[in-house]
């Protein structure tokens, strides 16, 4: 079973986000980077296939810069068995580009399966995935809480409004995680010890050729100051004459 | 140069997802803006019915990608359909829900269109002679704003987030059938099964009213279960949908399909109840849009006031059930 997984670095989502000078990226001073959250569950999940079919192989595969090999390092010592980094110091990525290059490095390794996150918490888009998936001719399923694998069979349990959906596939197929019902693994002391003799392969990323352009980026609108209507149950019928009268929601 | 806004029509056996409406709403603006058509597509099996609304809402043409093989959802299988829809209507843009199907489809149609989907917009417009989208980013910590440079442009919107088109009785538009290359053997995915009460819960991300429930649910003690169903009758009687936070989440007294925040949903209602939530910084990213804001904690302190319209402070255990009779006795209910 040979299972790419593709990884983002992220800024960790508790740092607070300041919008840096030029207006359309984020300030990156001070910021923690970690590995999208969504992606260690698709690593944890790899990770997981990898196990019940006995052999295999993991390989993660990332686009950024050069500090990204520290989530890559970190991905080897959960496990992963090798890594590859399209390198890169351009801001102007978007879903297609990202894909495009993605596609480029996935096809040539053959693997039977590629897992990404269901979206990277940073830009939010949520669609890589499946973008890869049609350039490559593969099937797909998004937001996948579960993938269970049978020989050549998949069969991924999606989340839709009130319920579930099964989604049946053939390998080589592909998926993005949602949270799943176990945590990702930590690293052990081991597994950090190994990671340290796995490859990283470094490669030039080609030149982004975006389908969407950053205009800018601002924080979100204050919301007018509001007010306390009053303690315990005697400001209740204040609070429903508010909301009927002055707010109009009911 | 293009002739028609497209929007796509959602629809699970015959159900048309109400927030269809709103692309449609979006798409005669956006039309009448660039002095362009309004085609709806549909994709599913027995649509006459779904094509009659979708005129009723406003499409000027009505296109139906309408097949037994197509009955149930598959995302190779809809996303080449609307990739044809877009092709045949000569499409400056192609307009989706962002729901579960909404999003699997808009990936997977960007995919079959070489494009980026601008996903989750709660702002499109025509401005400079391109269309301009303004989506929140970092789960709503920031907002960008993108300009559009590839037609067609696939965009996907919040739901709550546009207008949706009222209907007009009796209005008719021509339907066009698209011819499919698409049998069952050469879709490459497919929904065999779904499963719970499709269609019976009101979906978070679509509710128009939400009761979130946090920490402050537990009181003193261990968690009880029946402590939730205080959010819970309130949520029903305002016909609204139920919310959790991180917290109690994690500690496994909700499902996670009803967490609100970063790495939960994000959620934009006319009206939210944060109910014994104290407003950790990622939970106020996934409701700060809410139009409206009631907060009800003990702690007057607690951050979720900053964000609230109005405040109540108290035990969430005494004020609840209050509050419920007296929405209950206003609304006759």
């Amino acid at each position: 079973m040979k299972i790419v997984v593709c990884v983002k670095r992220v800024p960790d989502t508790t740092t607070a986000l300041r919008i840096g000078a030029d207006g359309k990226s984020i300030d990156e001073s001070g910021v923690q980077w970690v590995m999208n959250p969504y992606d260690e569950y698709a690593l944890e999940e790899a990770l997981r296939a990898k196990e019940k079919a006995g052999s295999g192989e993991v390989i993660l595969l990332a686009l950024g810069p050069a500090e990204t090999q520290a989530i890559l390092r970190n991905g080897m010592a959960m496990g992963a068995d090798r890594s590859i980094l399209l390198k890169t110091d351009a801001k102007n990525w978007d879903p297609w580009s990202i894909a495009s290059a993605l596609a480029e490095q996935i096809k040539p390794l053959g693997a039977d399966l590629v897992l990404f996150g269901k979206q990277a918490v940073d830009g939010d888009f949520g669609q890589v995935g499946s973008i890869v998936a049609g350039i490559l001719g593969l099937p797909v399923a998004s937001v996948v809480v579960k993938l269970e694998i049978n020989g050549k069979d998949v069969v991924a349990t999606r989340e839709i409004e009130g319920g579930l959906e099964h989604v049946a596939m053939s390998l080589p197929a592909v998926a993005s995680l949602q949270k799943l019902p176990y945590e990702p693994r930590f690293a052990s002391l081991k597994g950090i010890m190994a990671a340290k003799k796995k490859p990283i392969e470094e490669k030039a990323a080609p030149a982004p050729s975006p389908k969407l352009e950053i205009v800018k980026i601002e924080n979100p609108p204050q919301r007018p100051a509001g007010r306390i209507v009053g303690k315990g149950t005697e400001a209740v019928p204040e609070l429903v004459r508010l909301l009927r009268d002055e707010a109009k929601v009911l | 140069m293009p002739k028609n806004i497209v929007a796509f029509v959602e629809q699970r056996n015959g159900e048309v997802r109400r927030s269809s409406w709103e692309a449609l709403g979006l798409g005669r603006k956006l039309a009448t803006e660039m002095k362009l058509g309004l085609a709806a597509v549909v994709v599913g099996h027995n649509l006459a019915p779904i094509g009659a609304q979708a005129a009723e809402h406003g499409a000027d043409t009505v296109l139906l990608a309408d097949s037994p093989d197509l009955a149930a959802y598959s995302s190779d299988g809809y996303g080449r359909a609307v990739a044809q829809a877009a092709a045949k209507a000569d499409a400056a843009a192609v307009l989706v829900v962002a729901s579960a199907m909404g999003r699997d489809l808009a990936g997977s149609l960007a995919g079959a269109l070489s494009t980026s989907c601008a996903m989750d917009c709660t702002g499109v417009a025509f401005e400079g002679g391109r269309l301009v989208v303004r989506r929140p980013v970092y789960a709503g910590k920031a907002i960008a704003t993108w300009g559009v440079v590839s037609t067609p442009a696939v965009i996907s919107i919040r739901p709550n987030a546009f207008e949706a088109a009222k209907p007009q009785a009796g209005r008719t538009a021509p339907s066009e059938a698209l011819a499919l290359d698409v049998s069952k053997a050469g879709l490459r995915s497919v929904v065999k099964e779904v499963v719970a009460g499709v269609g019976k819960k009101i979906e978070l991300t679509e509710a128009s009213t939400i009761v979130g429930g946090g920490r402050g649910m537990k009181g003193a003690g261990d968690w009880k279960p029946e402590n939730w169903k205080l959010v819970e009758d309130l949520a029903e009687v305002l016909g609204g949908a139920v919310g959790a936070s991180r917290a109690i989440v994690d500690a496994g007294w909700r499902p996670h399909e009803e967490q609100v925040g970063q790495t939960g949903k994000t959620v934009a209602p006319n009206l939210y109840i944060a109910c014994g939530i104290s407003g950790a910084i990622q939970h106020l990213a996934g409701m700060r849009t809410s139009k409206y804001i009631v907060a009800i904690n003990k702690d007057a302190e607690a951050p979720i006031f900053k964000v609230a319209n109005y405040g109540i402070v108290g035990d969430v255990f005494e004020v609840l059930p209050a509050l419920t009779n007296e929405f209950r006795r206003v609304l006759g209910k």
